[in-house]
């Protein structure tokens, strides 16, 4: 059971701390030859594949190095466009690691947006009067629980769906939040969180949830 | 226990059908607007949960609770998107959404020629069928809620 990663968001949607407790190696390399078994495109500044499935590459998974060498967004180590590299048979063999593509700070910045208006609009749909946003949202792989306090801070956490205890947690990161943010003199309100104490007892937190929260029936 | 009401998509986003059982608060807009909305939240939280989840999915979004309520998600590979509302004592729907596809929406409309698809269902079969179907579901008892 595992915590996978740690969000705060602060009343107006923006992201004020964010940690990645575990993040899951999902990484096949393999050599090819010409022409590649699958179809490659660009999206977002990378390269994924837009089609075809086979020895753990799966669709969505990026280009993460090439011959061993990392890529640079869309581009190769050595600055070709990849996907004209890939084009030439005159590269090939080639080794290709692929790979779940890493979210970068700004994409997280968004999605943390994003979640803040999710969460308005699942209390505005609600069949029920005074329904509070989304508490926690489930997928296949992971659940997302939020915790949001009286004065709007959000707290959300991404676990594997079998681990429990989770509601308990928020409230703990909260203590922390209260703790160690608030009260450093150096910390301006809604801004990004760079406390050293935060960090450690929020590390601690976390680490006693897993060991605690085995195989519960869910939180 | 109860359901609230079931919304069908299409994979172009128009809603196919609507209904209600037990719905004790409307969204303040037109249900037009309201389904644009629902279809539009749906749409944001497959590409947020896509981007934010560590591992790749098979199933994707499932559902979501609030504090008062549960929505309950299914997507056939062809797009249809089943949503349907319960409060939160209803555990999952997702049989429940799936056969609603295979034993009504297919059967009923799918099957029937003068159904064109991609336009909302006004077939009168298919929504007493499904009234039917819903009101007998163990989880349906607007009293108890």
């Amino acid at each position: 059971m595992v915590i996978f990663s740690v969000y705060v968001v602060n009343k107006a949607g923006g992201l004020i701390y964010q940690y990645d407790n575990y993040v899951p190696r999902a990484e096949a390399e393999k050599t090819f030859s010409y022409p590649l078994d699958f179809v490659l495109k660009h999206h977002d500044e990378k390269v994924v594949v837009s089609f075809g499935q086979r020895d753990g590459i799966r669709v969505g998974h990026a280009v993460l190095s090439i011959n061993g060498v990392d890529v640079l967004g869309k581009n190769t180590g050595d600055g070709k466009d990849t996907l004209e590299y890939l084009k030439d048979p005159a590269n090939y063999p080639v080794s290709i690691r692929f790979g779940r593509a890493r979210l970068s700070s700004n994409e997280k910045l968004m999605l943390a947006s994003m979640f803040h208006s999710l969460f308005a609009i699942g209390s505005q749909l609600s069949p029920d009067v005074g329904s509070s946003g989304i508490e926690m949202l489930e997928t296949d792989v992971f659940k997302l629980h939020c915790f949001q306090t009286l004065t709007g801070i959000k707290f959300i956490v991404l676990a594997d769906p079998r681990q429990s205890g989770i509601d308990a947690l928020l409230r703990k990161i909260y203590e922390i939040y209260s703790d160690f943010a608030l009260k450093n003199p150096f910390y301006s309100l809604e801004m990004p969180i760079r406390c050293e104490l935060f960090d450690q007892n929020l590390k601690g937190a976390l680490e006693i949830a897993e060991k605690a929260g085995n195989f519960g029936a869910g939180s | 226990m109860t359901v609230h009401n079931l919304y069908i998509f299409d994979r172009n986003g128009s809603c196919l059908f609507y209904n209600e059982w037990n719905r004790k608060k409307q969204a303040g807009i037109s249900k037009e607007e309201e389904f644009k909305l629902m279809y539009g939240m749906l749409f944001s939280i497959r590409s947020f949960v896509s981007k934010m989840s560590p591992l790749d999915m098979k199933e994707g979004f499932l559902s979501f609770q609030t504090s008062k309520y549960r929505l309950h998600y299914y997507e056939t590979p062809s797009g249809l998107r089943f949503v349907m509302n319960t409060d939160l004592s209803v555990p999952t729907a997702r049989d429940t959404l799936q056969s609603i596809y295979s034993n009504l929406y297919v059967e009923c409309v799918v099957k029937n020629p003068v159904c064109v698809l991609g336009l909302s269902l006004d077939s009168q079969l298919f929504s007493s069928r499904l009234d039917a179907f819903i009101r007998g579901l163990p989880f349906y008892s607007p009293r108890a809620a």
